[in-house]
C-alpha cells in the first residue's frame, strides 16, 4: 500500500510520522510505503511568527530541517506537486517526476492573500510570513504613538490572531511607556469581538478595561491611497499603524488543478475524504470545512486519519471519524493566556486567563517539535 | 462544505454551507467568505445549530444590503437563505 502525502507542514508531518509508527513492520518488509512531497526543505513553526512580529522570537528559532523531523522509513522529496491526475492515481512534480499512489493525502496549507483587497498589502502590516512579521516588527518598533487599527479578512488561519495581536501589542507599548500615546481600534467581521461567543464576551470586558475602541460587522472592501480602510458595510477607519489579518486562500496549485474554489478542497467532515473521491484525503488548512484553520485542527485530523489509514491496511476498513476537535491557546497579553477546546458536539467554555497557561504555551512553542515528530 | 442546489429563483444557483455543530469561525463568518465566491442574484443556504444565526445573519445581510430569502427551523437546525444583491 503506497501512501503519498503532499505537503510537509503541521498536518502532513504529524500524519506521516504517526502512520509510520503504526506501520513499522509493514514499512520494513516493503508491504507499505510512505512518500512525502513538500515545497521546502524547512519546516516553519508558524505560530512563532506572532512573537517575531513583536521582537520576541528570532526568525531562525522558527525553523527545523524537515528531513530531521521525519521517521527514517518515510521517503521525502523537496519537489512541489504541480499536477494532480486523480483519475490515474498520479501526482506530477515540478521536476517532472510522476508519483503513483494507493492513497493520496493533500495538506498544502493556506496563505494570507492581502493582494485580494485593494490597497491592503500596501497600507497594512501583518504577521503571516517571516518577511511580513519582520516588517511588522520594524513598524511597531518605530511607532511613537497614534492610532493603531486592527482589521480582519475572512477566511483566515489561526482564529485567535486578531485578539492576540491586539493584546500583545497593547502590552508591548505599555512596556515601552507609551501606552498613553496609543489608541487601539479593534474591528471584527461579525457582530461580536470573536467568533467564539464566550471568548468574544471575555474580550469585550478586557478591551473595555484597557480602553480599546471596537467596531463589529466590519468587513474590509478596500484601503484607499491615504491608508483609510473602507468596508462593505459603509464604515471607514483611519489609523497611523494598520495591522491586518488578511483574507486567506488555499495554494494556487489546488486552484490550477480545479480541486476547489479559492484553493480549498471540498472535504467530508467525518472521513476527511475529498468529496467524490474514495482514495484522496484532505487535512489541515486545505479543507473547505467550516472549522478553525489552525495547527491543532491539522494535528487532530492527522491523528484520526493516520489511525484510519493504518486500519485500512490492517483491518481493511477505517476505525473512526474525525470528531471536529480543535484546541486553541489564546495569549491575553505578555504573560497571561487561556485556551478554548471544542468539537462538533461540544461548544467551547474558556476559563479566565492566567500565567500558568501562558507558560504552558511558551513550553509548547518548543514542545511543538516533539509533536511534529509524532511523539506528543 | 458547499453544495450546489437549485434556488427559489429557477435561474439562480443556491449553495449550501453546512455549518452544523461548528463554532469557529462560525456560520456568519462562513457566509461572509462564501458571499465573495458567488454571483449577484445567487443564493446561499446556511445550516446552523446555533440559534444566534437566526438573528446575526439577517443583521449583517441588512447592514450590507443583501437580501434575506427565508429563515426556517427544522428540528434543532436553522436554515437561513440569503441572496447576494450587489
Ligand atoms: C502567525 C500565525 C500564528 C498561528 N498561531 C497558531 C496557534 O497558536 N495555534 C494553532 O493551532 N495554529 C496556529 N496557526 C495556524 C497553523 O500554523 C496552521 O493552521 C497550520 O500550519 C496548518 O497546517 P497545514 O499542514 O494545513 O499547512 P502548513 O503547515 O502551512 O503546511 C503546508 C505545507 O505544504 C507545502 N506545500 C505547499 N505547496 C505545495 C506543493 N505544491 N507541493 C507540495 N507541498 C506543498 C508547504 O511547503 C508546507 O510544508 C498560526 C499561523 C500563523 C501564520
Amino acid at each position: 500500500m503506497k501512501t503519498l502525502i503532499v505537503g510537509g507542514g503541521m498536518g502532513g508531518t504529524i500524519l506521516a510520522n504517526n502512520l509510520a509508527r503504526r506501520l513499522g513492520r509493514e514499512l520494513r518488509s516493503g508491504k507499505a510505503q510512505i512518500t512525502m512531497l513538500s515545497a521546502s526543505d524547512q519546516h516553519m513553526y508558524q505560530p512563532g511568527l506572532l512573537y517575531t512580529s513583536i521582537g520576541r522570537m528570532a526568525p531562525d528559532e522558527l525553523y527545523r530541517d524537515q528531513a530531521s523531523l521525519l521517521e527514517p522509513e518515510i521517503e521525502f522529496h523537496v519537489d512541489p506537486a504541480v499536477t494532480f491526475d486523480l483519475d490515474n492515481n498520479r501526482v506530477v512534480t515540478k521536476s517532472g517526476k510522476s508519483h503513483g499512489y494507493d492513497q493520496l493525502v493533500i495538506a498544502t496549507g493556506s496563505r494570507a492573500a492581502p493582494e485580494t483587497v485593494p490597497g491592503l498589502a500596501e497600507h497594512s502590516v501583518n504577521c503571516y510570513t517571516e518577511q511580513n512579521a519582520l516588517e511588522m516588527w520594524r513598524r511597531v518598533r518605530e511607532f511613537k504613538g497614534g492610532k493603531v487599527g486592527i482589521v480582519v479578512g475572512v477566511p483566515h488561519k489561526c482564529p485567535m490572531i486578531p485578539l492576540e495581536v491586539t493584546f500583545v501589542l497593547h502590552d508591548y507599548f505599555k512596556d515601552r511607556g507609551i501606552a498613553d500615546k496609543v489608541q487601539f481600534h479593534y474591528t471584527y467581521p461579525i457582530g461580536r469581538l470573536h467568533s467564539l461567543e464566550p471568548v468574544g464576551k471575555w474580550a469585550e470586558r478586557e478591551f473595555a478595561r484597557m480602553g480599546i475602541q471596537t467596531t463589529t460587522l466590519f468587513n474590509i472592501s478596500e484601503v484607499d491611497g491615504e491608508g483609510v480602510v473602507h468596508t462593505e458595510e459603509g464604515e471607514k477607519l483611519e489609523s497611523d499603524l494598520l495591522i491586518s489579518v488578511p483574507p486567506h486562500k488555499g495554494m494556487q496549485v489546488i486552484e490550477d488543478n480545479n480541486l476547489g474554489a479559492n484553493g480549498f478542497i471540498p472535504t467530508d467532515r467525518l472521513s476527511l475524504k475529498m468529496e467524490g473521491r474514495d482514495n484522496v484525503y484532505v487535512i489541515g488548512d486545505t479543507t473547505n470545512l467550516p472549522i478553525s484553520k489552525a495547527g491543532s485542527t491539522a494535528h487532530f485530523e492527522a491523528e484520526a486519519l493516520a489511525e484510519n489509514l493504518a486500519a485500512l491496511m490492517k483491518f481493511g476498513e477505517p476505525v473512526r471519524d474525525y470528531d471536529g476537535k480543535v484546541f486553541c491557546f489564546i495569549e491575553a497579553g505578555k504573560d497571561r493566556a487561556t485556551y478554548a477546546m471544542f468539537d462538533y458536539n461540544n461548544p467551547p467554555a474558556p476559563k479566565a486567563p492566567n500565567k500558568a497557561v501562558h507558560w504552558f504555551k511558551m513550553a509548547y512553542n518548543q514542545l511543538y517539535w516533539a509533536s511534529a515528530r509524532g511523539l506528543l | 462544505m458547499l453544495e450546489l442546489l437549485r434556488g427559489t429563483d429557477p435561474m439562480a444557483e443556491r449553495k449550501v454551507i453546512d455549518a452544523r455543530g461548528t463554532y469557529c469561525p462560525g456560520p456568519l463568518m462562513e457566509l461572509i467568505a462564501a458571499m465573495k465566491q458567488i454571483e449577484v442574484g445567487d443564493e446561499l443556504e446556511v445550516l446552523s445549530t446555533d440559534e444566534g444565526s437566526a438573528s446575526d445573519i439577517p443583521e449583517w445581510i441588512n447592514k450590507v444590503g443583501h437580501e434575506m430569502v427565508e429563515t426556517t427551523q427544522q428540528g434543532d437546525v436553522w436554515h437561513v437563505v440569503v441572496r447576494k444583491a450587489k
